[in-house]
């Protein structure tokens, strides 16, 4: 599903991906992790394609399709989704108003016709509730005022809505307590399918109790020095990360 | 012959032909009034005041100084200029003269009809001597200009213990019969203690000629009076507006002045809140919008005069092309002015390399127990939540609209009618060229 080869990007003449390679298929769940400023971020925002990045060698393919010219909204409309580590808040657009603008973006890219208000509304409700959330929240503002825990399950809440085939969770679950932690991983789960595929991002073994990878990596000065299975992370946790370097 | 000489030339002529009730002292302040003018003329930009806004290219133009046709205009073509989805009385002048077909006046219980009424019939003249020209600013030449020349406009009081159960719509249009016009209207606002009323007001021209309006608007909150006033400036780029707006506050009162500046040539607001009494809330908003070489020029004062009052200042600004804001704030706290909240906050966006803003935060403040804050930000959009949205596959210029439009939010979050902040939304998005989507 994801391919991606050789992958070296930089921010203002300031070298931070040198050379990435990662192979993520359909029904699998990678897990990126590393010390700070090793890069986890910046690849997850390379992917989504956020354009303060230059892309200076090396390519990402999702489903063969190379993604290098496409805008942020085009890759979304392929199928990519990030869940960022520090949502944005957005006065005066309501969480429900923001996703179906959202979706009805992406079926419009796509060829479709917008989903009639009455599906939109069986599919908020499904979706609300596997994730937990309160009606009222969902005619709040986006994450405006929302607390740590509730940014997260929004954005866990809009991938359910999106239905991504690639998904990259950065660092989500920073800033959750157990349960939180607990819901936002339940959910992912029950997204999982054997047709999409799950990248997690993060600084500690702690989310991956709960979602369990098929694949650890770990990232170091913009390379993948390490990969293996879930054991890893376990192994990390015990010894830290100054081993490898 | 320049604007001066002409309106100069004109004021005899003017002064005979409305007539005047003797008793009255309207002629006097008339007089007055036309002396400073004469005096001073137009302001320039070596005036600190107007530095940044120059009224020349608008200056320059033969102007009919006193339109006399009455033009009719069917209520279908001009239908879209009112919020016309709840009932409301109307206050209508077309080319400065009042059209009784398109108004919906009222004497029942609280009067709502024309100041030249107002100026001529006895009954009025208690109310018309204690107030008239009371606060309108007398070392201004423009709000001089308009007294001098102030025959027609609204005249609105409510006498004590009354909420006026729809709002009212005071709506100037000009049609384009003249090629070039000059429209001086004067409106005189008197609400008196315990009572509510909401007010709209909007300018507009129905052709591309050019227009000129120069409106003084006169308001009087009694104690525990409460007044919304709604301003929508969304005129044809050829039509102009120095809007002079003043406002008197006793004790317990709460007046909201919003205004809306989404089109026209040049807009200017002089808006001025003077507290006399205690415990007085003052609120001044503003959203402008602009492009192209548009100006809009926010000049507000708040005089805290009395212990334990409020000011609450937000001004919102999003300017396209090459247009330009300025916005300009003074705050006075008073020596007696103690436990008085001041609150100022003026944020700016600007999209386009040509754009401008100069923003002035004035706060002078001579207490020594109060709370006073002033923020001013001038920035670009935000590129961390245009990723964000971009990333839920929102398109760029979506996206953009949605930003601003979000950016603008707070200050529309203070209308108090549906309808309105439902057509203002509207508005928003269309100047800002998106399609929002959904209904907000």
């Amino acid at each position: 599903m994801l391919e991606i080869n050789n992958l070296h990007a930089k921010i203002e003449d300031k070298d931070i991906l040198k050379g990435i390679n990662l192979n993520v298929k359909a029904g699998e769940v990678h897990a990126i992790m590393g010390p700070n400023g090793s890069g986890k971020s910046t690849l997850a925002s390379v992917i989504a394609g956020r354009e303060d990045y230059e892309v200076s060698e090396g390519s990402i393919l999702l489903n063969n399709e190379d993604l290098e010219e496409l805008a942020p909204e085009e890759r979304a409309h392929k199928g990519v989704f990030l869940s960022f580590q520090y949502p944005i808040e957005i006065p005066g657009v309501t969480v429900t108003n923001f996703i179906k603008t959202a979706i009805n973006e992406s079926r419009k890219a796509n060829g479709l016709d917008e989903l009639p208000a009455k599906e939109m509304l069986q599919k908020i409700r499904e979706k609300a509730e596997l994730l937990d959330i309160d009606r009222k929240f969902l005619s709040r503002s986006l994450n405006e005022g929302f607390s740590g825990g509730e940014k997260k399950r929004n954005e866990i809440f809009q991938m359910a809505m999106l239905e991504p085939k690639l998904s990259i969770l950065d660092e989500t679950d920073s800033g959750l307590d157990i349960d939180a932690l607990k819901v936002v991983a339940n959910g992912v789960n029950k997204l999982k399918s054997q047709d999409n595929a799950v990248v997690l991002i993060t600084h500690y073994q702690r989310l991956l109790e709960y979602i369990v990878p098929d694949y650890v990596h770990v990232l170091h000065d913009g390379k993948i020095v390490k990969s293996g299975g879930k054991e890893l992370a376990l192994e990390l946790e015990a010894k830290g990360y100054d081993w490898l370097k | 012959m320049e604007l001066k000489e002409k309106l100069v030339a004109s004021f005899l002529a003017f002064e005979n032909k409305v007539s005047v009730d003797t008793d009255s002292n309207v002629h006097d302040i008339r007089s007055n009034a036309f002396d400073h003018f004469e005096q001073h003329g137009f302001p320039s930009k070596k005036d600190e005041e107007w530095k940044y806004t120059s009224l020349k290219s608008i200056l320059k133009h033969d102007y009919n100084v006193f339109p006399e046709g009455e033009s009719a205009i069917e209520f279908a073509t001009v239908k879209k200029y009112f919020l016309h989805e709840i009932d409301s009385y109307k206050i209508v002048f077309i080319d400065g003269v009042y059209s009784s077909f398109l108004s919906e006046t009222s004497h029942d219980g609280y009067d709502i009809c024309l100041l030249s009424a107002a100026l001529k019939q006895p009954k009025y003249k208690t109310v018309v001597d204690h107030f008239f020209n009371t606060i309108a600013a007398k070392k201004s030449s423009i709000t001089s200009l308009n007294t001098a020349f102030s025959k027609e406009g609204a005249y609105i009081h409510i006498p004590k213990s009354t909420v006026v159960p729809k709002p009212i719509q005071i709506i100037h249009f000009s049609t384009g019969n003249e090629a070039e016009l000059l429209l001086q209207p004067r409106n005189l606002i008197v609400v008196g203690e315990n009572s509510h009323v909401q007010i709209i007001e909007r300018h507009q021209s129905l052709s591309g000629n050019v227009v000129l309006t120069n409106s003084v608007t006169e308001i009087f909150a009694n104690k525990n009076s409460i007044i919304d006033y709604y301003k929508i400036q969304n005129d044809e780029k050829s039509a102009s507006l120095i809007d002079n707006t003043y406002v008197q506050q006793k004790q317990h009162s709460h007046v909201s002045v919003n205004t809306f500046s989404f089109g026209g040539n040049l807009t200017r607001n002089n808006l001025e809140f003077f507290q006399e009494g205690e415990y007085i809330d003052s609120t001044l908003n503003g959203i402008s919008i602009i492009g192209d070489k548009q100006l809009v020029d926010n000049h507000t004062l708040v005089m805290h005069k009395h212990p334990n009052c409020e000011s609450h200042e937000l001004y919102k600004g999003i300017y396209f092309d090459k247009s330009t804001g300025v916005f300009n704030g003074k705050v006075i706290v008073e020596k007696e002015a103690q436990k008085t909240n001041a609150f100022q906050q003026n944020n700016n966006i600007l999209i386009d390399d040509g754009a401008t803003i100069n923003a002035k935060p004035q706060l002078e403040i001579f207490a020594d127990d109060v709370k006073c804050s002033h923020g001013c930000t001038i920035g670009q959009l935000d590129s961390d939540a245009l990723f964000y949205m971009r990333s839920r596959g929102i398109p760029k210029k979506e996206a953009n609209g949605l930003l601003l439009y979000a950016f603008a939010n707070d200050a529309l979050e203070k209308i108090k009618i549906p309808e309105l902040k439902t057509r203002i939304t509207k508005l928003i998005a269309k100047k800002l060229g998106v399609d929002l989507g959904f209904d907000l």
